[in-house]
């Protein structure tokens, strides 16, 4: 059973949605014992950084989070602000992260190429240099959506799963063993989104 | 790279969908459920539903409706109409639409737009401004559906409500609304300068080349409403949705 981790930020129902129309097996729940006991877990997230993290810590569910993604070591894949939640720290609100993969999140530049560059990055971009499961099948022609104003950079290339371009190359997704963070939003992303969200459940 | 996104924009009261030319005449188009399975199986890049009848009438864009369209959607949702105060737009947000637009209110009381970006994120929250030419044929921005004159530039607008926090600006340009015409490019020029933010042209778009147009004025989005919902000169109802080819093509080359 996937689990979609209800901090008390932002949609959730579009990512319960999302696996009904695939015909998976996931529920909304924000209790320790639901977290313990999932096979999968989805953090998503919307909106400011700091808020985000200062609702999990509010709501006690790091601790829980931590035991899965670290101890038990089972999948887990944020999204959106979810994945930037998995990073050390964010210039948004200047605050830290669960710290489980290294790198940052820092606010696109108002200029690139010497050309003034549009914030939010808003729309569908491709990804390139696919290197996790979770773009199983997918090609170069697929398009994903975005919507942030802060990307994230890893220390290590390693850890990157996808580069996107926007006046520069960003993590369209990062991945660590069993922790998985996809930048863009699957469950908003037509028939290539619905395959990445397939493939987190059966091939991650 | 960065695809432009070409966004169908449609029009709802009371019983359905409406499209009108120069926000007057509407004409009934359909079921609203219906037209977003269409476009969601065509795969659009985004839609965009505002409840025209809903500022006049003193309230906002139902919740009900919008979790029904949304759970047609797997594309970004933005929805507008009558919305004037956080918690509406919260639950709007919550009810399964990616990003709000606010626009009579927004004018009057720009707080509104910064109180939605603290709390959702700047990326969730657009504002529209529909743009007039009075007898002067100097760009006024208007509210209340195109009924009343603020008097003020939509550029100056634009700034004002980028700087409240508003993550794009939908730009609509009331006089070519419905005519197919082709979009008001000197103003989407001037709002394009004046503010970093995306911003989606709207009215007048007739064919996909006048799409090319817009983008080289400087907009990021474009969208339309006749041309995605009539066909032919008689303006016979039809949903439609170019593919992915039709759209390279109208773009000659991406933008990013």
């Amino acid at each position: 059973m996937i689990i979609i981790v209800d901090y008390g930020v932002g949609n959730l129902t579009s990512v319960h949605k999302a696996f009904r129309k695939l015909r998976i097996e996931a529920n909304i729940s924000s209790t320790v014992a639901d977290i313990g006991n999932a096979d999968k877990l989805l953090l998503p997230g919307v909106g400011n950084f700091a808020t985000c993290m200062q609702r999990l810590e509010e709501r006690g569910l790091r601790p829980a989070l931590e035991k899965f993604a670290l101890v038990d070591r089972k999948p887990l894949l944020g999204i959106c602000v979810g994945m930037q939640m998995l990073t050390e720290h964010s210039e948004e609100g200047d605050a830290p992260g669960l710290a489980w993969i290294p790198g940052r999140a820092a606010r696109f530049p108002e200029t690139a190429n010497d050309a003034p560059l549009r914030v939010p990055h808003v729309g569908w971009n491709a990804v390139h240099d696919r290197s996790s499961p979770l773009f199983d099948g997918l090609n170069d022609d697929d398009r994903y959506y975005f919507a942030h104003s802060y990307y994230v950079s890893c220390d290590d290339g390693a850890r990157i799963a996808g580069h996107s371009h926007y006046g520069m190359d960003f993590a369209a997704a990062i991945c660590r063993e069993n922790i998985f963070g996809a930048q863009f939003h699957p469950e908003k992303s037509h028939l290539a989104g619905l395959a990445v969200l397939r493939n987190f459940a059966e091939k991650c | 790279m960065l695809s432009v996104r070409v966004i169908p924009l449609l029009l709802f009261r009371r019983d359905g969908l409406y499209k009108g030319i120069g926000f007057r005449d509407h004409k009934y188009v359909g079921d609203v459920l219906n037209a977003v399975r269409i476009f969601a199986q065509k795969q659009a890049h985004e839609v965009i539903l505002l409840d025209i009848a809903a500022t006049a009438e003193g309230r906002s864009i139902a919740l009900d409706l919008v979790s029904r369209v949304a759970q047609e959607c797997m594309m970004p949702l933005t929805v507008g109409g009558g919305i004037t105060d956080v918690a509406t737009a919260q639950a709007l947000l919550n009810a399964g639409a990616e990003k709000v637009t606010v626009n009579s209110h927004a004018l009057a009381h720009p707080d509104v737009i910064g109180e939605i970006a603290a709390l959702s994120g700047s990326q969730s929250v657009i504002a529209a401004i529909d743009v007039g030419r009075g007898d002067n044929r100097c760009p006024e921005s208007l509210t209340h559906c195109g009924s009343r004159w603020t008097g003020r530039h939509p550029v100056e607008v634009a700034g004002e409500l980028v700087a409240a926090g508003a993550g794009e600006i939908l730009l609509t340009a009331v006089d070519r609304d419905g005519t197919g015409q082709g979009f008001d490019l000197e103003v989407i020029a001037g709002v394009a300068e004046a503010v970093s933010v995306p911003v989606i042209a709207c009215g007048g778009a007739g064919k996909l080349s006048h799409f090319r147009d817009a983008v080289a004025a400087g907009a990021a989005a474009v969208a339309a409403g006749s041309l995605f919902v009539f066909h032919g000169r008689r303006r016979a109802v039809l949903i439609s949705y170019p593919d992915g080819e039709e759209i390279g093509t109208a773009f000659g080359e991406e933008v990013g």
